[in-house]
């Protein structure tokens, strides 16, 4: 299974880099999936993810060549 | 039902005016239009700012705001609505972003044009970045109600 990842605004800055990519066998949450890539490192409060351009929760599931976005709360408008 | 990203500078009342008249001079049913702008403005948490850098995520923030402006057509009656957003630096008094929303009826118009507002405001992926006038950087890490504090 391929995943890949995108950081985006402080959160970049954060991890230190925007893309990654985890090759992984079993099904995996969002939540593993930030470990994963991380390497579990501590998760920002409020951070909000998305699979696909959508919003989902910390416990979905990620399919093979989902795309994993990872972000700070938005400060559009 | 546009919805559109832009990385320049934009003049929001000429491409108001732009867009009805290529769209919506020929609809007799509008009797209402409201119109929101949001300008940049050159303060922030007490202290001045002298640029800003608004980043998006391509794809997500126009399929975010799509889905925002579907919801706004299924709540009120609209005729059309419109988005134009800003991302890359922006000036102080520079537009940021403009909704407006068309309908027959004044409620409509007001009430979709300030749901499509607040939603932008809490789900479209654009993020800002402030930079002072000591050339200091920040994010900004969160919208406000909206609402003056004293």
């Amino acid at each position: 299974m391929s995943i890949k990842i995108r950081y985006f605004a402080s959160l970049k800055d954060y991890i230190g880099h925007s893309d990654d990519e985890i090759i992984y066998e079993k099904t995996l949450t969002v939540t593993q999936v930030w470990d994963l890539a991380t390497q579990k490192k501590m998760k920002p409060q409020n951070t909000l993810v998305a699979v696909n351009m959508d919003y989902v929760s910390w416990d979905d599931t990620v399919n093979d060549h989902d795309e994993v976005a990872f972000f700070p709360p938005v400060t559009g408008g | 039902m546009p919805v559109i990203i832009k990385n320049t500078p934009f003049e929001p009342y000429q491409s108001l005016q732009q867009y009805e008249k290529k769209t919506l001079c020929q609809n007799n049913a509008i009797g209402a239009s409201n119109i929101f702008i949001g300008t940049m403005r050159d303060f922030n948490e007490g202290d001045q700012i002298k640029i800003m850098t608004l980043e998006h995520y391509p794809g997500m923030t126009e399929k975010q705001l799509n889905n925002i402006v579907d919801k706004a057509h299924q709540q009120w009656t609209l005729i059309d609505s419109l988005i134009i957003h800003r991302v890359g630096d922006i000036l102080p008094n520079e537009p940021i972003v403009l909704v407006a929303t068309w309908s027959s009826h004044r409620g409509d118009a007001f009430d979709a044009c300030r749901f499509i507002m607040e939603n932008l405001k809490s789900k479209a992926p654009f993020w800002k970045k402030e930079r002072l006038i000591d050339e200091q950087e920040r994010w900004v890490l969160s919208n406000t109600d909206g609402y003056h504090k004293t």
